[in-house]
């Protein structure tokens, strides 16, 4: 299973979202410090959930940290995320361009 | 926070500098997209930061990590409060809220 697909997996564990994206980015990312030769190390993802009601952006980010933890003891160098409850989507341009 | 003495040395920091980011590379030379994009958007608004460069210590690089109980830098922290990493501060800056917040916080902003 590729790094962004564990990702995805635990994230949907983690929050059951009502939707998910993750991307790898490592390849906009290569030769910089952190990024792996073999890739798979920079990583940008969406994220809707319930889970996210009334929670601070800090709050937000840190439950995704914690629910990814060995892949920020392993391969992950850098994640870049955005996390919304349902009724803030459509709030940013990154959802509008999510394909 | 635990009584890791390292904590100490971040705390006084943080203390001395009403805006206090721990960064990659310094804002001359940011050593990591992330990084620069924040100070980018200080140096937008126009306001005075303090700076750390984590690559420059191994230590510094783990304890901040710990300290902010956050796996990633950069860290922006505005009069103690622990702000977050560059998406956080990115969006705060593109819907207008970084501006307010400084002014809230007392921080002078460029006009």
């Amino acid at each position: 299973m590729s790094v962004a697909q564990t990702i995805r997996q635990k994230l949907i564990i983690a929050f059951k979202p009502s939707r998910i994206e993750v991307r790898d980015e490592s390849h906009l990312h290569a030769g910089h410090a952190g990024a792996r030769p073999e890739g798979e190390s920079h990583f940008r993802i969406l994220v809707v959930s319930q889970e996210f009601e009334g929670l601070t952006r800090v709050h937000r980010h840190r439950r995704v940290y914690d629910a990814l933890k060995e892949e920020f003891d392993g391969p992950v160098h850098a994640l870049a995320m955005n996390t919304l409850a349902p009724g803030e989507l459509g709030d940013t341009d990154e959802t509008r361009d999510a394909e | 926070m635990s009584d890791n003495p390292a904590f100490a040395d971040i705390k006084t920091k943080i203390d001395a500098n009403p805006v206090m980011l721990f960064m990659k590379g310094t804002p001359q030379f940011p050593q990591c997209g992330f990084s620069a994009a924040v100070v980018q958007m200080l140096d937008y608004l126009g306001v005075d930061y303090g700076t750390e460069n984590v690559l420059a210590s191994d230590e510094l690089r783990q304890n901040i990590k710990d300290f902010s109980n956050w796996p990633t830098v950069p860290q922006l922290y505005v009069k103690g409060e622990f702000v977050g990493g560059s998406d956080i501060v990115r969006e705060m800056f593109e819907n207008g809220e970084l501006r307010t917040f400084f002014e809230n916080k007392g921080v002078p902003v460029a006009a």
